[in-house]
């Protein structure tokens, strides 16, 4: 915790002001007035890169646990295509990823009759599925490599007093060998989540309009240029830090 | 073959049909290696049976044998008069059955092994709240007595790990108390205590002795097996070398390998 006589020192006076003249002469001498027009899209986009964000990694973390699960314990029918799996999710490019979803299952899709007259159709003409797809994957991808190495170290004493007083299998997994595998990553999780949020902006380039699909809008159309970036930076520091307070309270609430 | 001592072959004339626990003629190998080499044991109701040898006797081996911890080479092993049933190469029939007598083995570490993600509270309704499905309100209610008992109620939400080492063999003697074990299986429950931790722990189990709760208990502590015991058994590579009451086993050992070893120990 910071105390306020911590920051009452000569020189960190000196560097809070400096900050704050920074701050003012951004708000005095560059150019907000386009503010105003682009806020809503602006918000949407905010939105948009949020729920990608939340979504992915949510569903990227339920695909990494049978992913590490596979690794750590599984036999080589599961524990072969799961490495396998992760290597080539983190050997590639996520943008190639991306574009492979997108050009490749999305072209080759309207092609088949039976998935132009399902049900789906309407959303898989969009492009948002295959962004989410491919950040799950890529998200699976890493995590199920960290996962891993989680389910492998868990203290084995913990697992056999779970076996000793009867547990079945699958109530030791829940209750006992994936939270801890959890709790022993969960610092780790919160910096990859970070780097999730950081490689949102790349559906941007298969037409996701998110945040930083907007900032590119305002520059094109008003040729505005640091403005925009520059409180785009802004955005993504701001949801960094919520994620990193967010996974520094739950680890506060379980000691290792 | 090696010659057992008479003490050792010393027929057991107590009825076997009520015993707690009873196991006939264990073996276990690791490999080519052969830990166990026939033992048996009869436990009554109220027993409290020490098991003492020297590093790599197999006595905690035997230990982990009886809950299947270790899946045992061959052998029988009759719990409460219901036999575990194994196939020929010694893993268990029936993985129910196994967990259905497990619950009624409360075991004890040598390394506590509370779970670090749960308080104390927690790790000693973990058990009966999902594996026995006992209301959560009564799990906690028995909790907090069983806390008590072992001087504990005061950290029932703290974390294992904010814990000495002496406090947390109490709190798991609690959690293996809370199933309401017919046995309590203790694997060296002092081995990892610092020497000034050891007596608090010793003083619960001594307790749990005098209230009748039927125990095996394998140690390094000899005054306490000796205070305890209603039986001992001195393991020697495997084999039981010498048998019987505490008093006559201390007193008076007839095998010079178990002479050799109480001087060591003592």
């Amino acid at each position: 915790m910071i105390h306020w006589r911590d920051l009452m020192q000569p020189h960190r006076i000196v560097l809070m002001l400096l900050f704050a003249a920074l701050v003012l002469w951004c708000a005095i001498s560059l150019r907000w007035d386009w503010i105003p027009q682009y806020a809503p899209l602006a918000l949407e986009g905010l939105w948009r890169t949020v729920w990608i964000l939340v979504v992915t990694t949510v569903l990227g973390f339920m695909l990494a646990i049978p992913l590490g699960l596979a690794q750590a314990v599984g036999p080589w029918y599961l524990s072969i295509p799961a490495r396998t799996f992760c290597t080539v999710i983190r050997g590639t490019p996520l943008l190639l990823q991306i574009w492979l979803l997108y050009y490749g299952l999305g072209s080759l899709f309207p092609q088949i009759p039976w998935i132009r007259s399902s049900e789906l159709w309407p959303y898989l003409r969009q492009a948002w599925p295959y962004a989410v797809l491919a950040l799950t994957l890529s998200y699976a991808g890493y995590e199920g490599e960290i996962m891993r190495g989680a389910f492998a170290s868990v203290n084995k004493g913990q697992l056999e007093a779970a076996s000793a007083f009867g547990m079945p299998r699958l109530t030791r997994f829940r209750r006992i060998w994936l939270p801890q595998a959890i709790r022993n990553v969960l610092p780790t999780l919160g910096g990859e989540t970070i780097l999730q949020l950081k490689a949102t902006p790349l559906v941007a380039t298969i037409t996701v309009v998110e945040i930083y699909a907007v900032s590119s809008r305002v520059r094109s159309d008003t040729f505005i240029v640091y403005e925009p970036l520059l409180l785009l930076a802004i955005s993504y520091m701001s949801i960094a830090g919520l994620i990193t307070l967010a996974f520094r309270q739950i680890e506060k609430r379980v000691p290792r | 073959m090696a010659t057992l001592h008479p003490a050792a072959s010393e027929v057991d004339s107590r009825q076997p049909q009520d015993a707690a626990i009873q196991v006939r003629d264990l073996h276990k190998s690791f490999g080519h290696l052969e830990v166990l080499k026939g033992v048996s044991l009869t436990a009554q109701k109220g027993d409290v049976v020490a098991i003492i040898g020297g590093s790599g006797s197999g006595k905690s081996t035997f230990l982990r044998c009886i809950n299947f911890l270790e899946t045992p080479s061959s052998g029988q092993i009759i719990v409460g008069g219901e036999q575990i049933e194994m196939r020929p190469d010694g893993t268990p029939r029936n993985r129910r059955q196994i967990e259905r007598i497990r619950t009624r083995l409360g075991m004890v570490f040598q390394a506590f092994n509370l779970w670090t993600h749960r308080t104390l509270l927690e790790n000693v309704i973990e058990v009966p709240v999902h594996v026995l499905k006992i209301p959560r309100a009564d799990a906690i209610a028995r909790a907090m007595t069983l806390l008590e008992r072992v001087g504990l109620a005061d950290k029932a939400d703290t974390f294992p790990s904010f814990l000495s080492g002496g406090q947390q063999q109490r709190a798991a003697i609690a959690r293996a108390l809370a199933v309401d074990p017919s046995v309590m299986l203790f694997d060296e429950p002092t081995s990892a205590l610092d020497p000034e931790l050891v007596g608090e722990v010793l003083t619960v189990i001594r307790t749990l002795a005098a209230e009748g709760r039927t125990m095996l208990l394998v140690t390094h502590e000899m005054k306490f097996a000796k205070e305890v015991a209603t039986h001992v058994i001195y393991l020697f590579e495997g084999r039981i070398e010498e048998q019987g009451p505490p008093d006559t086993l201390f007193g008076n050992p007839q095998s010079a390998r178990l002479k050799q070893f109480l001087q060591t120990v003592g």
